[in-house]
């Protein structure tokens, strides 16, 4: 037993932390955040250089063949960082999707432009508010061509193909869209968090393709998204270990009635329940890590209890930053909702909380196949 | 990252389990995961206890991780967690031992002489000997340093004066870890010494307490001019306070991830059994996602152990995080219990073991875990040495520090 990252692994973490130090400290996610910008192109191209987005792509498509315990560490840096950049749509969901389901032709075509970062890709499974993924679709696929409208699309303004949840008759399937394509309307959203983009799209008879066996794209969905939602959790453990940390030095330099507020036991004791929210997500994200990396059966089990417990990890530091930073922490000029916007962006990006909690137990109890 | 055996470990524990196959019963389904605060004893528990103590001693099976030279295994801590889990899956009898194989072991091996771990080491380990913890006191619990039993010097005697309180399993104990004040003029952390009692000796009374979840493990323990040899004084005298760490990180550690979380599973069976509104209650949201909570929580923890064992086994000592799993396990414990009750609807309050619904577990869970929440650092205490000794936050502003023990105010 050894439930730990390898020293190649803890390297590239390492790596990773200090390229993002250096590249992206928290005034990027800002500058993104307080311009028209959906993302930074400059830093997803810099860690195009450094490879990120090649990781697990295999090497005769251009990637570097590396497993998903290297994208895991990345993910937790990527978190750290509140790194604006589409990370988790492009490089762990549609990539995996497309190294997972597609054929080689697709994959030729594809994975080649995702890895060197000259293309982003996303994922686009629900059509209205309430939904978390695994409903029916209204969006058709009908050969080849594709009628209908996906919300939201995390990154869905600036992706150049999008993985679409949709019926073809037969049943749910995926559907490869590039979004050059005609009938392609994008309308981007407003979104919770503007350091990141979401989007509507619309299609009217756009030209697409099936990815993976029409009829199957449901389970193949619910896979994805299983195992997006482990490299979500580093992500989100990242960022919420981050606000911990920021939380903890303003505290300690604050002072009221004479001594730093850090020592006021209710403000420990909230800063020591967060460290044990973290300590657990982060145990439960390894346990997914483990799964995912050995494809196995448990991974189903374990996705929900990496994303449940990191989602309320850092849903629960966001909301403590700003109590525990008082009055600033309200106002824009502080970091604190860079992390209060952030967490619920993630939170909600792969279905909400409650629905990954139910899906949990009746995974364990036999309700659904795992 | 892996959590397979690797050849070495499987093969261990094909060992572990060959020897407990020929000597011990496997669990039958309906075996529960305890109340929190392990079963309730009397005289033949503890002679059966002490029996299957003996048993796995003499086949090399007990105290696996303590050194060979006092008939351990020197085996390693992945090993000892190995053995842990193949032991759980059989019907052993309730064990006497916790505290003399988490604590009292571990702080003799730490701050005894040579002639001290020969002395006491072999007893603990064969099941001749039960060892109890006698530290708190009424006026000292949380604030363990304020105790004010009495240790004068008498030649080569020490007598000692005072009252312990909650000293589990005393009434059955041979050996005793005492810590007492030895120096009434120094600061309250500097004046206290470190000793090993003989609960036989003349002057000690045992008075048992009446719990909560009606057992009577814990007891009062009255010290009338104790004489207790200087030879039985562990490490130096006035270094009571650093020993005593020793035994209080040792507690944390092996009570810590057990707590409530292996309970998760039979609530999860309650809960497919339970009717609510003609569904099982297992199909309905609002449960799923409260088992959810708490299985993420249970896992959680588990995860966090494997952790710290894979640091251990890298050489890395266990620190002070050794207290989340305490922490957590203990409030997930309880809170399971009460949905155990809840899930019960009107029979939720019937704690009568032919009516209530699994033996009324829940019930008594319900009645056993706050005794988990406050023993061995209470729930507060442990946010604090969280945040200060893992987060680094400040200190308590405390107001009996660098001041002689005698001038600090005390209440009841
Ligand atoms: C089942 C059981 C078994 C036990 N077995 C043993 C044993 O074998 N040997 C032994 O020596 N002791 C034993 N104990 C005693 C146990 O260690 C103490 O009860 C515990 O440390 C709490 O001390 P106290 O009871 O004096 O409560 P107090 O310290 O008076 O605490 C009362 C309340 O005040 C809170 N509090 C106290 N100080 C602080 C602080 N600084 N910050 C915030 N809150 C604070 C506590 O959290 C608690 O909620 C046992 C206790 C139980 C319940």
């Amino acid at each position: 037993m050894n439930f730990d990252f390898s020293d190649d692994q803890k390297l590239l973490k390492e790596t990773a932390s200090n390229f993002l130090k250096e590249h992206a400290p928290l005034a990027l996610c800002r500058a993104v955040l307080e311009s028209d910008d959906s993302y930074s192109a400059e830093l997803w191209k810099k860690a195009a250089q450094l490879g990120w987005q090649a990781t697990a792509i295999p090497e005769e498509y251009g990637g570097y063949g590396f497993g998903q315990l290297e994208l895991a560490v990345i993910a937790e840096e990527v978190g750290y960082a509140l790194a604006p950049i589409p990370f988790a749509s492009s490089v762990c969901f549609a990539t995996d999707a497309i190294v997972l389901a597609g054929s080689d032709e697709q994959k030729k075509r594809l994975l080649p432009k995702l890895a060197s970062g000259d293309s982003i890709a996303t994922f686009a499974l629900t059509e209205s508010p309430g939904q978390n993924g695994g409903e029916k679709s209204k969006t058709k696929l009908d050969g080849d061509s594709i009628t209908g409208t996906k919300l939201p699309v995390l990154d869905g303004d600036v992706a150049d193909v999008v993985v679409v949840l949709a019926d073809c008759g037969a049943g749910p399937t995926l559907a490869l869209v590039e979004l050059d394509a005609s009938g392609v309307e994008r309308t981007k959203l407003e979104c919770i968090d503007p350091s990141r983009s979401v989007a509507r799209l619309d299609f009217t008879n756009t030209p697409a393709e099936a990815l993976g066996k029409p009829g199957e794209g449901g389970r193949l969905a619910e896979t994805l998204l299983d195992r997006a939602a482990v490299l979500m959790a580093f992500e989100q453990v990242g960022a919420a270990t981050r606000a911990l940390e920021i939380t903890k030095q303003y505290t300690m330099e604050r002072y009221a009635f004479g001594r730093p507020i850090a020592s006021f036991q209710s403000l420990k004791h909230r800063m020591a329940d967060r460290y044990c929210d973290i300590e657990i997500a982060r145990s439960n994200s390894y346990y997914g890590a483990w799964a995912l990396e050995n494809n196995d059966r448990e991974l189903a089990v374990s996705a929900c209890l990496a994303r449940v417990a990191a989602s309320e990890a850092f849903d629960q530091m966001g909301v403590d930053m700003i109590q525990l930073h008082g009055g600033v922490g309200f106002t824009w000029e502080f970091d604190c909702h860079l992390f209060y916007r952030r967490s619920k962006l993630l939170s909600s990006a792969l279905g909400s909380t409650a629905s990954w909690k139910r899906k949990l137990i009746r995974r364990v109890s036999g309700q659904e196949a795992a | 990252m892996d959590f397979n055996d690797t050849p070495e470990e499987a093969a261990f524990r094909s060992d572990c389990r060959a020897w407990l196959e020929a000597n011990a019963k496997p669990k039958s389904d309906h075996s529960s995961a305890g109340d929190g605060m392990g079963a309730h004893l009397d005289t033949d528990a503890v002679e059966a206890s002490k029996a299957w103590q003996k048993k796995k001693a003499d086949a090399g099976w007990a105290c696996l991780r303590w050194p060979k030279e006092y008939g351990g295994r020197g085996a390693t801590s992945i090993q000892n967690v190995i053995w842990g889990q193949e032991q759980a899956k059989f019907d052993t009898p309730a064990d006497v031992f916790g505290i003399t194989h988490g604590m009292c072991g571990p702080t003799v091996m730490t701050h005894g002489t040579d002639e001290q771990k020969e002395k006491w080491i072999p007893g603990m380990l064969t099941g001749e000997n039960v060892w109890c913890q006698l530290f708190s006191e009424p006026a000292a619990g949380s604030d363990l340093a304020g105790l004010r039993s009495t240790a004068v010097r008498d030649g080569d005697d020490w007598i000692i004066n005072g009252q312990k309180i909650w000293t589990t399993g005393a009434q059955w104990a041979d050996w005793g870890i005492l810590v007492v004040r030895s120096d009434p003029n120094a600061p309250k952390h500097k004046g206290l010494t470190y000793f090993v009692v003989d609960m036989h000796a003349a002057g000690i009374e045992v008075r048992p307490i009446h719990q909560i979840n009606g057992g009577r493990e814990f007891n009062e323990v009255f010290f009338s001019d104790v004489r207790i040899p200087d030879a039985n004084r562990l490490d130096e005298i006035g270094n009571g306070w650093m020993v005593s760490l020793t035994t209080l990180m040792n507690e944390r550690a092996s009570i810590g991830a057990g707590g409530g979380a292996s309970a998760i599973s039979e609530l999860i069976d309650l809960a497919k059994r339970i009717e609510i509104d003609g569904k099982p209650a297992i199909e309905q949201s609002a449960v799923q996602e409260r088992l959810a909570d708490f299985l993420v929580k249970a896992r959680g923890l588990r995860y966090t152990g494997l952790r710290t064992l894979t640091a251990l086994s890298q050489g890395k000592t266990p620190g002070p995080e050794a207290s989340l799993g305490k922490l957590v396990g203990a409030v997930l414990g309880q809170d399971m219990a009460a949905f155990g009750m809840e899930l019960q609807g009107m029979c939720g309050g019937v704690n009568d073991p032919g009516l209530g619904i699994d033996g009324s577990t829940w019930q008594s869970r319900y009645l056993g875990f706050p005794g988990l929440r406050i023993a061995g650092g209470t729930d507060e205490v442990l946010r604090n040495i969280i945040s200060e000794r893992v987060l680094g936050l400040p200190p308590e502003i405390r107001v009996d520090k660098n001041v002689p023990f005698k001038d600090i105010p005390s209440g009841n």
